[in-house]
């Protein structure tokens, strides 16, 4: 149509005025944009008030998700290094009918299961049969703690085949083990009872009525929770006093992902004749129970999110309510000024949505902070999904969409008379 | 239809007996048959006590309300036939508002104020801001561009708000009660500035019940209990 040459004069008469002809209303997309924005920006104060909502709705929801996944993945961790690397031979006691010996693992297993790709650390144990002896500490009292405590064999290899920790002192070695020193390991709960809780005055455990000097004490163990009450000497001098005269288990530690394999290979490695004499105790693969266990923990922290989330809304839609109500007559200029009130609507509703994606924006980074904050409080690995992490801002523009829906409904079905007649 | 608007030369505002009632009970008759014609460049001045139905009409000629009966044609166009939105878009084009207690933004910049009523035209941004410029030299507030409009004084704040009329370039311009806010010092500059728009050929209604008001215009008409007085 009639095409504008430049800014004319705006004062310019009827005759130039009558020269835009149009019936169709046509605010850019940006310029609606624009006024909306402005709307949002003139009250810095109230937008603040407006998002909190929002703002904790989003962080609770990012939070609660995200200390949810961090937490069963720890889980998941700690169940993953602790038995999914564990493999465990022993013989079969149901089966090896052909003879004693057939069941009897070798001196010589941990070297074999070494040889093995795959396999990170390998130890033997051992229950060893004191009969009526009696462990004792120093004293010499009879406190009764010693009937309870069982004495264990193991090879030098088998603190680091059940990641063990010291509490204090050391390990025994092959050094030990090869001299048959009379040396013991404590296990946590065994040094309570004995009352031995420092090693460098070299206390001495009596077994029956051999001393042993007490060179460590045991933190922890994984898998094998019975060496936190055992008094554990080496092999050599287990074979020494007690006659052991083969070892009960061999303990394997696997790199990640390799038990299965080490398991099908081990009692072949030990036993290449007759591997189907060996019972292998390996790793289930991964299992639905953590699966289960997971989706339970994220539902709940998903339905506590949802319901900060709805308040959240709750509070835009109030807000923006009240900002129609107080700027009635801004929203008769506009509709004098040419706005249908679709324009009003879309307005309001775009304010909402800035409102409510600004929250959300804010509620990620909030949520990200506290997952991450705790993660690195509780020395554990932050995991968030990402989809969380980018959807979530979305999330609170949807909701702002919503909560917008009714006030910008009823901010386009004010009259302009109304509107303009107060002062 | 606009094509032999254009040809004719049509007045600005053409009513035939216009009603407006209000529905009761007790209905109100606000507007009771009113013929009103305003030829272009004409200075019009409608008076009334309070309670007349001055402000109805207002109301009816800015398409801000819609009639109970009767014919309105703006520009030529039959207004009683639009749809909401048509009626919108020829409020924003061929009407320039000025209200008695201004309706400024007071988050926004004069300037922005002034190029706001470009906005729902659909005036590109640029030329908006360009148009609203030269708006603001045109009454004497180029040195304000950039103030709140909280900070001026009541008189230089009709006076944004008669450039905020004036750049979208409207066939009328309704002012109710121009003055009503504004002493008489101010009140007089406002008046100047719609002297001088009428010299330049602007239509102009003006409702007040300020006789001093009414009587700078052209012509004037007397509006009691919802008809006109000649």
């Amino acid at each position: 149509m009639v095409t504008q040459a430049g800014p004319p004069d705006p004062a310019g008469g009827p005759s130039t005025s009558r020269r835009r002809r149009r019936l169709r209303s046509r605010p850019a997309v940006r310029d609606l944009l624009d006024e909306a924005l402005a709307g949002v920006a003139a009250r810095p104060t109230r937008l603040i008030l407006t998002t909190l909502g929002t703002v904790l709705g989003v962080a609770a929801l990012v939070g609660t998700v995200g200390l949810g996944q961090t937490a069963a993945g720890q889980i998941t961790q700690r169940f993953d290094l602790a038995a999914a690397t564990r493999v465990v031979v022993q013989p079969d006691d149901k089966g090896g009918q052909e003879g004693e010996a057939a069941t009897q693992l070798p001196w010589d297993a941990p070297d074999r299961i070494k040889r093995l790709n795959g396999v990170e650390a390998v130890g033997t144990v051992s229950n060893l049969e004191i009969g009526d002896d009696l462990v004792q500490n120093v004293t010499g009292l009879d406190n009764g703690a010693g009937k309870a405590l069982q004495v264990m064999a193991g090879s030098a290899g088998l603190w680091d085949a059940v990641r063990a920790t010291l509490q204090t002192g050391r390990f025994f070695d092959q050094g030990h083990d090869q001299r048959a020193d009379k040396v013991v390991v404590l296990g946590k709960h065994a040094a309570e009872r004995l009352g031995i809780n420092r090693v460098d005055s070299q206390p001495a455990v009596f077994i029956g009525d051999e001393p042993y000097t007490v060179i460590g004490i045991l933190e922890s163990v994984s898998g094998r929770a019975e060496l936190n009450d055992a008094v554990i000497m080496p092999n050599g001098a287990a074979r020494t006093a007690y006659d052991l005269e083969s070892p009960d288990a061999v303990e394997i530690r696997t790199a990640v992902g390799a038990a299965q394999l080490i398991a099908e290979q081990a009692p072949i490695a030990i036993e290449p004749n007759n591997p189907s004499t060996l019972r292998v105790d390996a790793p289930p693969k991964q299992g639905a129970v953590r699966k289960g266990v997971e989706s339970d923990l994220n539902a709940l922290f998903l339905l506590l999110g949802a319901v900060a989330l709805l308040v959240g809304g709750l509070g835009i839609a109030n807000v923006t309510l009240l900002s129609v109500l107080e700027r009635t007559s801004e929203i008769g200029l506009r509709r004098a000024l040419g706005a249908a009130r679709r324009h009003i609507a879309v307005q309001f509703l775009v304010e909402s949505v800035i409102v409510g994606f600004l929250g959300g924006l804010l509620g990620t980074a909030v949520g990200v902070i506290l997952t991450v904050s705790v993660s690195w409080i509780r020395d554990w690995t932050p995991i968030l999904d990402n989809r969380l992490a980018f959807g979530s801002p979305l999330l609170g523009a949807f909701i702002g969409l919503v909560a917008g829906t009714y006030p910008a409904w009823k901010a386009s079905a004010i009259q302009p008379i109304t509107a303009l007649r107060g002062t | 239809m606009t094509a032999t608007a254009v040809a004719l030369p049509a007045p600005v505002v053409e009513m035939i007996g216009v009603r407006r009632f209000f529905e009761g009970p007790p209905e109100v008759r606000a507007i009771n048959g009113v013929d009103l014609t305003i030829g272009q460049g004409e200075y019009l001045s409608i008076v009334g006590p309070s309670g007349s139905g001055k402000s109805t009409l207002l109301h009816l000629l800015g398409l801000l309300d819609n009639p109970t009966g009767g014919v309105y044609r703006l520009d030529g166009v039959d207004t009683m036939s639009l749809r909401e939105r048509r009626r919108a878009v020829l409020r924003g084009e061929r009407i320039g508002f000025v209200f008695q207690s201004f309706h400024l933004l007071d988050h926004r910049t004069v300037l922005e104020n002034v190029a706001l009523s470009m906005v729902y035209v659909g005036v590109p941004r640029r030329e908006r801001l360009a148009r609203a410029r030269v708006a603001l030299e045109r009454v004497g507030l180029s040195h304000r561009m950039d103030f709140a409009p909280t900070t001026l004084s009541g008189g230089e704040r009709q006076r944004v708000a008669i450039a905020r009329a004036l750049v979208a370039e409207p066939s009328l311009l309704l002012a109710d009660e121009p003055t009503g806010n504004l002493d008489s010092a101010n009140a007089e500059a406002i008046l100047q500035v719609f002297d001088e728009l009428h010299s330049e050929g602007m239509t102009l209604a003006v409702i007040t019940h300020d006789a001093q008001v009414s009587r700078r215009a052209q012509r004037q008409v007397r509006i009691v209990d919802g008809t006109l007085q000649w």
